[in-house]
């Protein structure tokens, strides 16, 4: 009973085809009735750790408990979990009431009571009126619903989604994400979604595990992941970001101060594992910086204004620093009243918000 | 302008109309010339009058058909009975070219799953190494594999030193012999529809349905040979047609005890002993039947791909 409330335990988990390392050392806990999302490139072992829970690949070393039960020498059809496939997978020569319903049957439900909560379920999902048709004669979007009327249909203790929305176009995409969202939190269901859209993965989530090269990178909120990124891998994946090289000189009181290559100081929250001395990179969000044509403090940088590029709802502002790379500074267009916007060519300094520059352990 | 822009339209669409037909005239000058001529020939011989030395008088006469279906005694004048010598030896074949078709599936499904289920590289060596038989003559192919059956054959020899028998099986000359010969000429004609059926099937949808509690046997029924169905029609039809027709494995292996449709009607066409009208007409109601059959299946065939 003391694991009840860990739905899944994924401890040291390494799979190996040959001799390619696919994940190593993988551990990581989802809670009851939690969204999770595991995020990352192509290749970065996230379908391979879903699979591993679904039970189409093998575990090559380590466990996988579901509610405090081992799961990882059970077959994919002893598994009280379902999936939602990428390309959907519908039976073609099944209509979508026969879809719905089969989970049921295998489960030993009789065809009769296994049709009426494949209806009731396609109530849920708003497909009713297509109950007869065959996932061809359907829409992306409506093979979609399909594919999670039936895999919810068992009422899995976990559902394992595999990159589901991809295939939908934009418009589609966010109002699926919604829906999916409504879904978990209507059923009650764990939800491990896997995706490689970090947009999807910020606004679905309760928790986030971004991996890379079949490491875990880092887990945590969708805000901490953003605002507190462990490394640089994480800061340059999700959302975007501005990098420099500093070196750490100070560590005061939580503060840490660093200078740049031509000796410019910057003060920012120190982070833990990084000691005076240390070469590190510094992360800094192109909408937690402003520009102005005085330096405000000493949390500023001189460059010269490359360009502007205007993206509807935000103009992003190209700055050629004096003491390091180019640097991208994001402007609200609602903000437009209080910031000037400068013309290329301009000498100007670019100042930072207070807590908007964070350390990265490598 | 809409309407000068509408039949400019139409004109460009009759050239390309224009174009395919003429493109198509090859393949309807070989048609008829290799299928309908020889057709309508066995037609109208089937109904003319036999010439004792082989060959035909130009005289109409049921005499053909009169012969397969009833039996007028040994002078021609008794009352007509229902003649079976025929009508067995239709049926032998039917149930002949049926087994071999169930034999060849059975074998023929699970290796087709194997070369489709191989890594894409190596799936043309396998489907090369299911061919290379018929690399050589199916008369040498059906010679020697009586040589094989024989009493003091080599599969005997194995039995035998294995120590599985005593005293050699009686194999040649047996339905047993026919239907290996059938199955063995025709295999490949299984394997590889089903392979191309398999090799497109979406193996996503096994693991949907393992996913979904279905076991391997479940998935196999419910799942896979429905997907795969089209492939499978199409592998019975091209084994039991030419089963149904066959002549070198039922002559050869077979013997006079299990006589086949087509021996019936090779035999009537060779040297003076034949008759050629009745060779005709037993060719007609082969056809017929194989029409039949071929209605069925493609009936089914296209219900299984409008499923699918």
């Amino acid at each position: 009973m003391e694991n009840r409330d860990i739905a899944i335990d994924v401890k040291n988990a390494v799979k190996r085809y040959g001799t390619f390392t696919a994940l190593k050392q993988i551990s990581l806990s989802i809670a009851d009735n939690e969204f999770f999302t595991l995020l990352g490139p192509s290749g970065c072992g996230k379908t391979t750790l879903l699979r591993m829970i679904a039970g189409f690949e093998d575990v090559t070393e380590g466990t996988i408990h579901l509610y405090g039960e081992e799961i990882a020498n059970l077959p994919p059809n002893k598994r009280p979990v379902n999936t939602v496939f990428q390309n959907y997978a519908l039976f073609p020569h099944m209509d979508v009431l026969e879809n719905v319903a089969f989970g049921l049957e295998m489960r030993g439900w009789s065809k009769r009571d296994a049709k009426a909560k494949a209806g009731q379920m396609l109530e849920l999902v708003q497909l009713t009126q297509f109950a007869k048709r065959k996932p061809a004669q359907l829409s992306g979007g409506q093979q979609q619903r399909v594919a999670l009327a039936r895999a919810l249909a068992p009422e899995p203790k976990v559902l394992l989604l595999d990159e589901p929305l991809s295939a939908l176009d934009l418009k589609l995409r966010k109002a699926m994400q919604l829906e999916l969202k409504h879904l978990q939190r209507e059923t009650g269901i764990t939800f491990i979604f896997v995706t490689h859209d970090q947009e999807e993965a910020l606004t679905m989530s309760d928790r986030i595990a971004v991996m890379s090269a079949g490491e875990l990178q880092q887990l945590g909120t969708a805000r901490e992941i953003y605002e507190t990124p462990r490394n640089t891998f994480v800061a340059d994946f999700i959302g975007e970001t501005n990098l420099l090289e500093v070196s750490v000189d100070k560590i005061a009181e939580g503060r840490a101060t660093c200078h740049l290559g031509g000796g410019h100081e910057l003060t920012c929250n120190a982070v833990e594992g990084i000691n005076v001395g240390a070469k590190v990179r510094m992360s800094l969000r192109p909408e937690r910086l402003f520009i102005s044509d005085a330096a405000t403090e000493s949390e500023s940088l001189k460059g010269r204004v490359v360009e502007n590029i205007f993206a509807g709802t935000d103009i992003t502002t190209i700055v050629d620093l004096a003491e390091g790379p180019n640097f991208s500074v994001r402007t609200s267009n609602s903000d437009r009243g209080n910031r000037r916007i400068f013309e290329p060519g301009n000498d100007v300094f670019v100042n930072m918000e207070h807590g908007a520059a964070r350390l990265l352990i490598d | 302008m809409a309407s000068g822009a509408a039949s400019g339209g139409s004109a460009n669409t009759d050239t390309y109309e224009e174009a395919r037909s003429w493109l198509l005239l090859p393949a309807w000058v070989t048609l008829v010339a290799l299928s309908l001529i020889p057709v309508l020939l066995m037609l109208v011989y089937s109904f003319l009058t036999k010439e004792f030395r082989g060959g035909v008088i130009w005289e109409f006469s049921l005499a053909a058909y009169d012969q397969f279906f009833f039996d007028r005694g040994l002078f021609g004048d008794d009352p007509a009975t229902l003649e079976w010598t025929y009508i067995t030896i239709f049926w032998r074949s039917i149930w002949q070219a049926g087994a071999a078709t169930l034999l060849s599936l059975l074998i023929g499904f699970p290796t087709a799953y194997f070369i489709a289920t191989r890594p894409e590289t190596s799936r043309p060596i396998w489907v090369f190494l299911v061919t290379i038989p018929y690399w050589v003559n199916l008369l040498i192919r059906t010679v020697s594999m009586k040589f094989l059956l024989r009493d003091q054959g080599p599969l005997n020899d194995l039995l035998i030193g294995l120590g599985l028998i005593d005293s050699p099986l009686h194999m040649v000359n047996t339905n047993f012999a026919v239907q290996l010969g059938l199955f063995y000429s025709y295999l490949p004609f299984m394997v590889l529809p089903i392979y191309a059926a398999v090799e497109r099937y979406n193996f996503a949808l096994s693991e949907a349905a393992a996913d979904l509690y279905a076991s391997k046997w479940t998935t196999l029924r419910r799942v896979l040979l429905p997907s795969v169905k089209p492939g499978v029609i199409a592998g019975c039809i091209l084994v039991f047609v030419p089963s149904l027709g066959a002549f070198l494995a039922p002559d050869l292996l077979g013997g006079a005890k299990n006589f086949m449709i087509g021996s019936l009607i090779e035999e009537q066409f060779k040297g003076n002993a034949g008759n050629w009208p009745f060779g005709a007409a037993a060719s007609m109601i082969l056809l017929t039947m194989v029409l039949i059959i071929l209605m069925i299946f493609a009936r089914q065939q296209a219900r299984a791909e409008r499923e699918v």
